[in-house]
């Protein structure tokens, strides 16, 4: 059996009267990917902030690489969030940057006694790596909302996580852009070795990319498994719903 | 669907439990400051950088404002003090009224408008565009990149700005006093020299770098606490120009009372 990557029991958040999480039981394994579906607003980047560190939960545990995220320090969880990628729904590019500065700013703070032109490879290889190496001294403000996808995941991947986790990718952008990024992240998979959770409400997203589908319900995960189990055998009359809202069917 | 909790009880009424939050989040964020200032990294590169934006892309602005009132004051004075046939005082009065005050508070309101309010939604967009939690997740310390470079950039700048709008206003005055009294540039000088102490000169100083941090510290915490969107980024960079004006002004009161008592020693 693969190993356990993240390990998540009871996890309760909320913010003032209002339950986001109620009992969230979720593992992750290695090198797996992993499609979270829900709802807006039912709490699905709330999971991916607390196992960053952004928020923390209410009660429960979450347990990434062995190591319960909230009991650690500030230098233990700066150790933990170099090992995960986080692609944001906005991208959340720094603006003020170009290109190749957004992707030098996590590499110079964290990577000591890299020279110039290490760095500079580095930087084009990913740039390679999503198909934008063009883009390099381009502003934000100057890419389209796809480029804009691939150079946060860009920035991501250069300071080689083991997990990867990715904000609605596919949200506000055209289907022929929407497969390009699920390709990207399947690529990235192949290429990296990532393991992933992927949070969506698209199904053509979740479908081309996850393993393993959870669907967010309520607070907790109400449907966990294949494409096809969660969906062929849904006894949940909101699953169903999911999948034929998401492809038309009746 | 979520649901609601227990309602929570606020200690005193809402607003009041409000206003001493608010207070104490205004502490932890100045302490940070001083606790993050003084441990490396250091980021060099990014002060230079803002004391450049903060610094040299003001002087424009200072430049025409600080001359401008350099010439109005000594316009509107002028009358008063021909009155008691004593426009010979006309330096004196200038460079006491534009040292001790005028500049300081002219320069540090300009820089409040212009520096806290881009700096409050600089940072309030970041904020709310997430860049401040995708620096945070990259295992970097967005609030010595952001907050700790500005508030230094802007605490060195503004003294820096002051002495350069004290100046400027002199030869604004100059201009007026030298095509109506006649007065040489060395005479002109020579008063004005004579007129201000070194306790002058240490208290705009003091006070300059009072209003510097201010300004700094104040559009960065509103910025860094911005919320809602991109109602709150105007909010925090309206609120950051109120407030810095009103603590500047607060500051001024308080640094005058001070130079008083030392005056009278």
């Amino acid at each position: 059996m693969a190993e356990k990557v993240v390990e998540i029991r009871g996890l309760k958040k909320s913010f003032g009267d209002l339950k986001v999480l109620q009992g969230v039981d979720l593992d992750l394994f290695k090198e797996e990917n992993l499609v979270v579906l829900g709802k807006s607003g039912s709490g699905k980047s709330v999971l991916i902030k607390i196992m960053v560190g952004l928020l923390k939960q209410d009660a429960g545990t979450m347990h990434v690489f062995g190591k319960e995220v909230s009991r650690l320090n500030s230098k233990q969880l700066n150790e933990l969030r170099l090992k995960i990628g986080f692609s944001f729904q906005n991208s959340a590019l720094y603006d003020s940057m170009t290109v190749k500065e957004n992707l030098e700013f996590p590499l110079v703070r964290n990577v000591k006694n890299l020279t110039k032109g290490e760095i500079q490879k580095k930087i084009e290889g990913l740039l390679d790596s999503v198909g934008l190496p063009q883009t390099i001294n381009q502003m934000p403000s100057e890419l389209s909302g796809g480029q804009k996808k691939r150079i946060g995941v860009a920035r991501t991947l250069i300071l080689d996580p083991e997990i990867m986790l990715y904000d609605e990718p596919t949200a506000g952008l055209d289907p022929i852009t929407c497969m390009d990024i699920n390709n990207l992240i399947n690529e990235v998979r192949e290429q990296f070795k990532t393991t992933s959770i992927v949070i969506t409400h698209d199904l053509t997203c979740a479908k081309v990319t996850g393993d393993r589908m959870a669907v967010l319900l309520d607070g907790q995960f109400k449907a966990v498994g294949s494409f096809n189990e969660v969906f062929a055998h849904a006894d949940d009359q909101r699953v169903k719903s999911f999948y034929d809202y998401n492809f038309i069917e009746s | 669907m979520a649901e609601k909790s227990d309602e929570r009880k606020p200690l005193l009424s809402k607003k009041i439990d409000k206003f001493f939050t608010g207070l104490a989040d205004a502490w932890n964020f100045v302490r940070r400051f001083f606790q993050e200032v003084f441990l490396p990294p250091y980021e060099f590169k990014e002060v230079v950088h803002q004391c450049y934006r903060i610094g040299v892309e003001s002087l424009p602005l200072i430049s025409l404002t600080g001359f401008i009132v350099g010439i109005v004051f000594t316009n509107q004075s002028r009358p008063s003090l021909s009155e008691f046939g004593a426009s010979s005082w006309l330096p004196s009065l200038i460079s006491i009224a534009v040292v001790r005050a005028m500049g300081p508070l002219v320069t540090a309101l300009i820089a409040a408008g212009k520096v806290g309010s881009s700096i409050g939604a600089e940072i309030g967009s970041m904020k709310v565009t997430e860049q401040i939690d995708a620096m945070e997740v990259s295992a970097t310390n967005p609030f010595k990149f952001l907050v700790v470079t500005r508030v230094l950039a802007t605490t060195f700048m503004i003294p820096i700005l002051v002495m350069y709008t004290d100046f400027v206003a002199l030869m604004g005055s100059f201009l007026n006093v030298n095509s109506n009294e006649l007065v040489s540039l060395s005479t002109f000088f020579v008063q004005v020299f004579e007129s201000i102490s070194f306790l002058d000169i240490w208290s705009s100083v003091l006070k300059s770098l009072l209003f510097g941090f201010t300004i700094g510290i104040v559009g960065c915490y509103k910025g860094y606490n911005s919320s809602k969107g991109t109602e709150g980024v105007g909010r925090a960079a309206n609120s950051a120009v109120v407030i810095s004006m009103f603590l500047i002004f607060i500051e001024e009161l308080l640094v005058l009372q001070v130079v008083n008592a030392i005056r009278g020693m």
